[in-house]
């Protein structure tokens, strides 16, 4: 099992409501569906992914975040709201966070850390644009929009209000290493967080 | 006419005529005593009887949803581009039941039907069908063959209205229900081309108040002309501009009002084949059930709130350059399916053919439907 979803799952209830956003080929829902017997949907925009999606069994519904929002779904009609490996790519993750936390009592959400020592090494000195496993992209043709550092998203939560219930760091592969608990935003490559407005 | 029969064609078929004799009470308040309905099915039920998928058919369609019906025949069923061995609705693995229904034209019980109380035609004392009624109908069609619940309820226009009704009115005898380009209620627009083509056939003076069989005629005119308007409604303007464009059927301007553009002439070659093989009546009867399907109406237009009771997990596609029954209109239902808390996908097919796109397979649309209905056979294990 990718440890991604491994960390994932151990976060969704048994029987709980969840909506992914941006949930690719549905492999997560997939999971959480069978392993923790969640309901629920995926949006996504991409045409051979909502196919998938629809041959496995997982409720996917074409939409995209940017321009149609998720105006679509009531307050708190979710447990969890999902969203991995997405945020960088919308126009504005900010309002995203809002809406994820309106109907949802919690998200989780996974992200690249463009903070990671060996981005931050390609360019100091290689004065170079970054590429890595996790943002496998050139500058002109990556999706990802909206790169930020983990302290980036934790001064954005604070900001707004977010409490952060738990973070894990993980490497490339989504492996734990103690590395990156040691040193988060300089050796940690992606972050999976935890977080809600509702008090403990 | 095709030479030999395509592999993925079910071959050649044969309607058959299934006559009820339990009065049904329709939701105008009448009663038929007795009707006659005419199914053509595809494919073999299994032993459970869980591998029936159900066709249901729009305004000017029937039951010959696939295949031949001789060698002799131009084109085979209106929808064989989607159902046949390999195809998405796989009758390798489905069996499939296509009828026409109640009201129509084609073999079922319709307005030019003898009425056996007075030995005449119908006509217009045909009563007026609703989707509700022609879903109650085809429960019944089920009960006889002897399918407790069907595996997909499947449906393009207004079959997609009768997909969506049949999970609100019979919650357990469908596992899936596909809707397709379809619309939970007709907008004033579709409304008033609707009364359009009503006129173009009540207004034929061939029409006699509906009476024109009585008077060995057939009101061909109107329904040329609805059919025409019609017409316009299912294809797109980029369609229409491809197909035709400007051109001419001779070089140059007449000067006169005869059909000079390619476009005029298609749409009376179109209107008036259809002239010579529908029923006016018919027509009438469709399109006001268009008119009345509105399932949210008794929940105070809460379309959440109607389904409510409904059991069944939903496809529901829709066009990009479908105007008839805009993607919109196909969101509004799936908004109201995840209110509702209902399982749904949707998705919105990029085609350029406009409303008809539901009948041409494109390769996103093939593709998904694929997927789809893969899974639902899985589902019932063939």
């Amino acid at each position: 099992m990718r440890p991604d979803l491994e960390i994932i799952q151990q976060w969704v209830k048994p029987g709980n409501r969840v909506l992914d956003l941006g949930c690719g080929d549905g492999t997560l829902l997939d999971f959480l569906q069978r392993e923790r017997n969640a309901t629920g949907f995926g949006l996504e925009i991409n045409p051979d992914h909502i196919t998938t999606c629809m041959g496995r069994g997982v409720s996917v519904i074409e939409q995209n975040l940017d321009t149609q929002g998720l105006g679509n779904f009531d307050d708190r009609t979710f447990d969890t709201v999902l969203m991995t490996q997405a945020l960088q790519a919308v126009r504005r993750p900010d309002m995203v966070l809002e809406e994820m936390l309106r109907v949802g009592r919690e998200g989780i959400v996974t992200f690249p850390n463009f903070a990671h020592w060996r981005l931050r090494w390609g360019l100091t000195l290689r004065g170079r644009m970054p590429e890595s496993e996790a943002l496998p992209y050139k500058w002109y043709n990556t999706p990802n929009i909206r790169l930020c550092t983990f302290r980036d998203f934790e001064a954005l939560c604070r900001q707004k209000n977010i409490r952060i219930k738990s973070r894990r760091v993980v490497d490339g592969q989504h492996q734990n290493s103690w590395l990156a608990r040691l040193w988060p935003n300089m050796l940690g490559e992606i972050a999976i967080y935890r977080i809600t407005r509702e008090e403990t | 006419m095709p030479d030999s029969l395509p592999t993925d064609s079910v071959g050649i078929v044969t309607p058959q005529t299934l006559h009820f004799d339990a009065p049904i009470t329709l939701a105008c308040g009448q009663t038929l005593d007795s009707y006659d309905l005419v199914i053509e099915t595809y494919g073999t039920l299994n032993a459970d009887a869980s591998n029936a998928v159900l066709i249901c058919h729009a305004l000017s369609g029937h039951h010959h949803a696939a295949g031949y019906h001789s060698m002799e025949e131009r084109k085979p069923g209106w929808w064989d581009s989607c159902i046949g061995p390999g195809k998405p609705i796989d009758t390798n693995r489905f069996f499939v039941v296509s009828l026409n229904n109640l009201g129509g034209c084609h073999g079922s019980t319709g307005p030019n039907s003898v009425n056996p109380k007075t030995g005449k035609p119908y006509g217009p004392e045909f009563p007026v069908i609703t989707v509700s009624d022609w879903v109650q109908s085809q429960a019944l069609l089920a009960d006889r063959l002897g399918i407790e619940c069907w595996a997909a309820v499947v449906g393009g226009s207004l079959g997609g209205m009768q997909a969506l009704q049949w999970s609100l009115d019979y919650p357990d005898r469908l596992r899936h229900s596909v809707v397709i380009a379809s619309t939970p209620r007709l907008t004033a627009q579709n409304i008033a081309f609707n009364e359009v083509a009503r006129q173009a056939i009540t207004s034929d003076q061939e029409f006699h108040d509906g009476r024109y069989q009585d008077f060995d005629t057939v009101p061909r005119r109107g329904l040329m002309l609805a059919r025409m308007v019609g017409h316009i409604t299912y294809l797109s303007d980029a369609s229409m501009g491809e197909k035709f464009g400007r051109e001419l059927r001779d070089q140059a301007y007449k000067f006169g009002y005869d059909a000079e553009f390619q476009v005029e002439s298609y749409l009376r070659y179109q209107g008036e084949r259809f002239s010579e093989m529908f029923d006016a009546n018919t027509y009438l009867l469709m399109t006001r059930a268009l008119d009345y399907f509105d399932p949210a109406y008794e929940y105070g237009g809460d379309l959440s709130k109607a389904l409510a009771p409904s059991n069944c997990e939903y496809l529901v596609l829709s066009f990009s350059t479908d105007w008839r029954f805009t993607p919109a209109r196909s969101e509004e239902m799936v908004n109201a399916m995840i209110a509702a808390k209902k399982r749904v996908s949707y998705a919105e097919i990029d085609a350029p053919w406009g409303h008809d796109a539901f009948l041409i397979p494109t390769p996103r649309y093939t593709d998904i439907f694929n997927a789809y209905m893969d899974r639902v056979a899985r589902e019932v294990g063939v």
